[in-house]
């Protein structure tokens, strides 16, 4: 295979999805060291290979994850998300999207043990559309907010727990999600 | 542990053989795991994935099956050390280039390795002898869940384990098989088998994973969905396309016996000869003759050659491997000599290729 760059032997091979399609860019060791390949944030590959090659859409309105600050064009140019909860901010298109990568559009695998013993109170959180208890899907409460992220009060509850079994890094990284909450709430 | 002691010790799946150990030289299954509340690596501040490594990294050390482990800041780790645990498949080349916030800890056999802030938060790795993938699934589901006790992870329950990358979310595995298909190499079957591979959506890479060559006739298979799929259903449909691919190995193995055996033993012996020999030996030219000798090894024209010796100078003679047995960096040329000695000595103990008899040079002995 030759470099996209200067056709000599090409040795790295990157596979990026941009705008929804599987794309390959297949470089030289010395080509792909100059591009900043290995560059430590991992992002931007998109942008140092198919520079002019994706419509910049600067929209005003677009959506941006309320957690971490990703912009949808950000996700469109990198093909990763930002954080967790951008699985959710951007979950319009995103099926399309899996769909044409996986064999399906839901988790049927491992389920972590504190979800299998999730108390039904909490299953206002799911992203699931598809199998909900059915007082959820009636509830108009379930808000969007709620959907990106566990509810505060939640939080604090697996906070008591986490302190009371001494699980004390995930007490802290609890406590740091209820403050980031409370932040939001206040700003 | 330190990690002289770490890399003076074989790996347990370097030495050790599982099914099918004549071509399937490892198993591995990874998981890619997330915190919630954090942003992932590659969209976060130095400060953090710093403040991640600090909560998550006694969390990893503390585990069951970390009892006595390697566990390094990459801050404190040289390039060449780096490039070692690349060489040993303990860490990934991407994870490599990175310094602040990202840790590996590592368990003292080598079978389990814990990458923190890699693509994802997480990247928890198991490797096994042989076709094994059963084993190094169970193994690392066993650490996933000890981890997932202490730490709040990032799932949902449509969508499985939430990853960086859409192409990982949902159960997050990766299970990888490596290859040794000499035969089906020399007698040109390769590409087709590839082919084949490709159309049932599993990709096959070179040595090191994406974008590197199959030196050394080496292949890894894996898969590529993770969303949709049971684990154990992914493992099984994986190991059943390798038990295929490992009798197309086999049977072209046994053709060249039959059908080309001259070939076969010129092959063997020209690799032996300069392996045993050469005073300047590049890796790719090391690599693909060891191949050969390997394959000389499984089919007794090497007798007496144990083929771990093979499989573990097929780890020493790798860049920085001889930088650190040099305790020096080398230059290209430089590492070309060494790597020459080193494979002299090691081979110094193993007997020529047997000769067929005398009266049927054209045929073979079997």
């Amino acid at each position: 295979m030759k470099c996209d760059v200067c056709a000599s032997e090409a040795t790295v091979f990157l596979t990026q999805i941009i705008n929804g399609q599987m794309t390959t860019v297949n470089l030289c060791d010395a080509c792909s060291k100059a591009k900043g390949v290995t560059d430590e944030t991992g992002f931007g590959l998109a942008e140092a290979f198919l520079s002019g090659g994706i419509p910049e859409t600067p929209n005003a309105s677009e959506a941006v994850c309320p957690t971490c600050g990703f912009t949808a064009s950000q996700l469109k140019k990198i093909g990763r998300m930002g954080c967790p909860d951008c699985y959710s901010t951007f979950r319009e298109g995103l099926d399309n999207l899996l769909k044409a990568m996986h064999k399906g559009t839901r988790h049927v695998g491992k389920i972590p043990a504190k979800w299998q013993t999730t108390a039904p109170e909490s299953s206002h959180e799911r992203l699931d559309e598809e199998t909900p208890p059915l007082s959820e899907k009636k509830n108009p409460s379930v808000s969007e907010s709620e959907e990106s992220g566990p509810s505060l009060a939640k939080l604090k509850k697996e906070l008591e727990t986490a302190v009371r079994e001494e699980r004390y890094e995930e007490a802290a990284i609890i406590k740091r999600e209820i403050d980031r909450i409370q932040e939001t709430d206040q700003a | 542990m330190q990690f002289t002691s770490l890399i003076n010790h074989p790996a347990d799946w370097m030495q050790g053989s599982g099914p099918h150990s004549d071509v399937v030289m490892t198993s591995r299954v990874r998981l890619a795991r997330n915190l919630r509340g954090f942003p992932f690596p590659g969209y976060s501040q130095e400060k953090q994935r710093l403040e991640l490594l600090n909560l998550a990294k006694p969390v990893v050390e503390a585990l069951s099956e970390m009892g006595d482990a390697y566990s390094e800041d990459y801050v404190s780790l040289t390039k060449i050390h780096k490039q070692v645990l690349v060489e040993r498949h303990l860490i990934s080349r991407e994870h490599a280039a990175r310094s602040a916030g990202c840790a590996v800890v590592v368990d003292a056999r080598q079978n389990l390795s814990i990458m923190i802030n890699e693509e994802d938060h997480f990247r928890i790795q198991g490797i096994r002898a042989g076709l094994d993938l059963l084993n190094a699934w169970s193994l690392v589901d066993r650490v996933d869940s000890e981890l997932e006790a202490h730490l709040p992870y990032a799932y949902d329950p449509k969508l499985g384990y939430l990853t960086a990358c859409p192409t990982n979310v949902g159960t997050g595995m990766r299970a990888s098989v490596m290859l040794h298909l000499p035969a089906l190499a020399l007698t040109e079957q390769i590409n087709p088998v590839i082919k084949a591979v490709g159309k049932i959506g599993l990709a096959v890479r070179g040595l090191y994973g994406e974008g590197t060559d199959a030196l050394g006739n080496l292949f890894q298979i894996s898969n590529q969905h993770t969303l949709g799929e049971k684990e154990h259903d992914i493992i099984a449909s994986i190991e059943r396309v390798i038990e295929r691919v490992v009798s197309s190995e086999l049977n072209a193995r046994q053709k060249l016996l039959e059908d080309n055996p001259i070939m076969l033993r010129d092959q063997v012996g020209r690799a032996y000869a300069i392996l045993r020999h050469a005073h300047i030996l590049s890796s790719k030219e090391a690599l693909n003759l060891l191949s050969l000798l390997r394959l000389g090894a499984d089919l007794d024209i090497l007798p007496d050659c144990d083929r771990s010796v093979l499989d573990l100078l097929l780890m020493e003679i790798q860049p920085a491997h001889l930088q650190l047995r040099a305790e020096i960096e080398l230059n290209a040329e430089e590492r070309d000599m060494r790597r020459a000695w080193l494979t002299r000595s090691r081979l110094r103990d193993i007997s020529s290729p047997i000769e067929p008899p005398p009266d049927h040079p054209n045929e073979g002995d079997s």
